[in-house]
């Protein structure tokens, strides 16, 4: 089931079409049961290769022990040879013949339960794909319902507020003119700081002589001056 | 993460960046929240939360108010201005042109709240920006949606 064609068909039948989309809860239930299902066998599957990976790590260690054994009995049968042993040698190469077909059986065991693994594998990975794309279409229909409820909010939001309804334009001049208002307060707020401010004062007292306006050398020298007499 | 847990959040937070949020309930539907940006009021975002995402849609225009002459300029100046717009997409919801902006369901509150103002911000650029397209004295029709 391609999702985004259901989708587009639905939003080309209006709203009756969406709601027709969403209320299609046998498409929607399959999805989700399917998705479901897929988790379940992806469980079920990663179980199977935990399984299979532990028995090809067995079988490949089984081989290992076998290997330095026939290893180890050639070198025992070696050394009988060295002492003319050769009956001894025989029972040693006798043993030997049997951990051979045995390591050969481990072997067989161990190809088998790799091919296992592989197998496994790729359908976990497989399974996984198929997860995301169900979580996917199920995630679009999901969008698609909450864009229906913002729709309805949006609408309700303007049938039930009071005031006039706004256009797009009308919209923009009620914030630019609040903007602009905004700024003219904040200019006005500064001029006033402007004419009110303590520095303000300060420079209208001295214009006004009232404030001398620094301290200047010939205060200073009068200051001295005095100070000597 | 819900639009109750949402509410709560923006509303607990007193400002976000200089900027004042107020969360308001829509008679009749509960799983939007309507969220307002001091001094654009007149542009609220809707909001709602999926299992997956976040969706902040801010309405635009009603196919009314667009001048039919001009329509098709309209719609590809808005195609083009899709992806130089920041965080924000246009789209079409029936008969109304919106803005919308899609966040991860794990985002964190103030990246939310970040969305929301650039939302409103990019809405109001929008409408200036597209308001030759406009027809002057249309007046949107109360209900549709």
């Amino acid at each position: 089931m391609n999702v985004l064609k259901r989708i587009i068909a639905a939003v080309r039948g209006g709203a009756l079409g969406v709601a027709d989309l969403l209320s299609d809860t046998d498409g929607i239930n399959a999805l989700e049961h399917q998705l479901i299902e897929v988790q379940g066998n992806l469980s079920k599957v990663k179980q199977d290769l935990t399984d299979v990976m532990g028995k090809q790590m067995h079988s490949s260690r089984e081989s290992t022990t076998l290997k330095m054994t026939i290893k180890q009995r050639e070198l025992e049968a070696g050394a009988a040879l060295d002492r003319a042993d050769e009956a001894q040698a025989l029972i040693i190469a006798q043993k030997i013949a049997e951990l051979d077909v045995e390591l050969e059986e481990q072997e067989q065991i161990h190809t088998l339960f790799s091919g296992h693994v592989a197998r496994l594998r790729s359908l976990v990975n497989k399974t996984e794909r198929q997860i995301k794309d169900y979580q996917r279409q199920l995630s679009m229909v999901r969008t698609t319902e909450s864009i229906q409820k913002a729709s309805t909010a949006i609408a309700q939001n303007y049938a039930a507020s009071n005031h006039k309804i706004l256009s797009a334009r009308d919209s923009l001049e009620q914030i630019q003119k609040r903007q602009r208002r905004t700024l003219d307060l904040l200019e006005a707020a500064e001029e006033l700081e402007e004419a009110t401010g303590e520095k303000t004062l300060d420079e209208r007292l001295e214009q006004a002589g009232i404030v001398e306006s620094k301290i200047n050398a010939n205060t200073v020298l009068n200051r001295i001056k005095s100070d000597r007499s | 993460m819900n639009t109750n847990d949402l509410a709560l959040r923006i509303t607990d937070m007193a400002s976000y960046n200089g900027y004042q949020l107020e969360c308001q309930p829509i008679p009749g539907v509960t799983d939007v929240l309507q969220i307002t940006v001091q001094d654009y009021e007149e542009l609220p975002a809707f909001v709602s939360v999926t299992d997956s995402q976040i969706l902040c849609i801010t309405n635009l225009f009603m196919e009314a108010e667009v001048n039919p002459d001009t329509r098709s300029q309209l719609i590809e100046e808005m195609l083009e201005l899709n992806i130089p717009m920041p965080l924000s997409a246009f789209s079409k919801l029936g008969d109304r042109f919106v803005i919308f902006g899609s966040m991860s369901i794990h985002s964190n509150i103030e990246d939310i709240c970040h969305e929301i103002v650039t939302l409103t911000e990019n809405a109001v650029e929008a409408i200036d920006a597209l308001k030759e397209y406009l027809i002057p004295d249309a007046v949107r029709e109360e209900g549709q949606g």
